[in-house]
């Protein structure tokens, strides 16, 4: 593979697709494109909690498998469940070769995983391989002026052993946000849970918690929320609907499509949402 | 939804300690998951008080709505100082009622637009965590 070996998923390809979208155009523009895993099937959604559960891990250990197969030693997710779900995996699977051995077994038609592949979300791609100068420097657009509130959720930050940033106070899309102009804010639900799947069943679970979410970023004087879980930004969206008038105006988008913005991604291939921003931002420019 | 039988009682800490691989009387009460748990005030047993029933081996514990209001966002997790991992305990407690019984959640209730409205991560996360 030439490029990063990337994981999508299911939403990836269908609610989210502007969220894949931009970030391949940001890694391509960034000289460190990403390449989708040849054959990847679904990471399990969720990792199981249960100690005896072997048999739901299959599904994160076959796209490992597909991963050893391309020579690469690291996996690139975007969606941040899938993130949570292949990265504890592997890191359970990685380190108990009985466990392996197990799985392994689980699957008569595959290679054996030998274990060894990292997960990466692309925030840490930003950080800790491309960095943010480089960021800075591919700008052509600032977001000079705009408000964003970084939102994290769960599953990028929990558990500790896995997670990208701090679990409490993570900075990082604050900081990939600031580097291409944007004006990050803080606010104290930005590792809060949406609801999650509860939005299924129990809406008003999930509801409840993303209009705090959104009451508390709007406090913090955002102008947008950017989020970088598709499940997340349904959630929020949604609860955005219900709070009518309180939440006027502000929407929730992912973090590479800020990005892809600011590095000069087409207009024509913006929503209108983030279309809005970037005339925000060229006003503020301009008065400035 | 219907119960297909009724779930085994006996031994309910013993099972849920298996099933989780945690030690219940690590926990000493501070309260602390409870504190930072954003859906403690939608369950009918403070997540810590589900910890103090299981020590307690209380098989009324089985039919509080705590594990089915958790959703696993790892909060107690985190800030647990006696690193109990609490979300292990709750999937043990959903995990008891899914293998022996219906299952929880069923997509019938939802009409085809709904359906489509939702992401699939929404779908297929709520299907794995309750159901059997």
């Amino acid at each position: 593979m030439s490029g990063l070996a990337y994981f999508p998923g299911c939403s990836l390809k269908d609610d989210a697709k502007r969220y894949e979208d931009a970030a391949l155009f940001v890694m391509e523009r960034l000289g460190a494109p990403l390449e989708e895993l040849p054959k990847w099937t679904c990471c399990g959604t969720v990792y199981s909690l249960a100690d005896d559960d072997l048999m739901h891990h299959v599904a994160s250990v076959r796209n490992l498998v597909r991963t050893q197969e391309t020579g690469a030693d690291e996996l690139v997710t975007l969606c941040a469940m899938c993130f949570n779900t292949l990265s504890r995996v592997a890191e359970r699977v990685g380190a108990d070769e009985e466990e392996r051995t197990k799985i392994n077994a689980f699957m008569d038609r595959e290679p054996d995983y030998e274990g060894g592949i990292r997960v990466r979300h692309l925030l840490q791609v930003l950080r800790d391989t491309v960095g943010w100068e480089s960021l800075s420097a591919a700008t052509v657009r600032p977001l000079d002026g705009v408000n964003v509130a970084a939102y994290y959720g769960c599953t990028l930050v929990r558990p500790k052993e896995i997670g990208i940033d701090d679990s409490e106070r993570p900075i990082v899309m604050a900081d990939v946000v600031e580097a291409v102009g944007a004006t990050p804010v803080a606010f104290p639900f930005e590792a809060e849970c949406c609801g999650t799947y509860q939005i299924v069943d129990e809406p008003h679970l999930a509801l409840e918690q993303s209009s705090r979410i959104l009451r508390s970023a709007l406090r913090a004087g955002a102008d947008v929320v950017a989020t970088a879980c598709p499940l997340c930004q349904h959630n929020l969206e949604r609860a955005a609907e219900t709070l009518g008038a309180d939440a006027e105006g502000i929407h929730v988008v992912y973090f590479t499509e800020l990005l892809a913005a600011a590095l000069g991604a087409d207009e024509a291939r913006l929503t209108p949402v983030v279309r809005a921003l970037v005339a925000q931002a060229a006003t503020a420019e301009g008065g400035a | 939804m219907a119960r297909a039988k009724a779930v085994s009682r006996e031994g309910l800490r013993q099972r849920v300690e298996e099933l989780s691989g945690e030690s219940v009387f690590a926990c000493y009460q501070c309260g602390m998951c409870s504190a930072g748990c954003p859906y403690a005030e939608e369950m009918d047993r403070l997540p810590s008080q589900v910890i103090r029933d299981l020590q307690l081996d209380d098989p009324t514990l089985l039919d509080s709505n705590a594990m089915w209001v958790c959703a696993s966002c790892l909060a107690c997790e985190v800030r647990c100082p006696k690193g109990v991992d609490l979300a292990k305990l709750m999937e043990a407690l959903r995990q008891i009622h899914l293998r022996a019984t219906l299952d929880r959640v069923s997509l019938d209730r939802l009409s085809k637009d709904e359906i489509r409205e939702l992401p699939q991560i929404a779908l297929v996360a709520s299907l794995r965590k309750k159901t059997g």
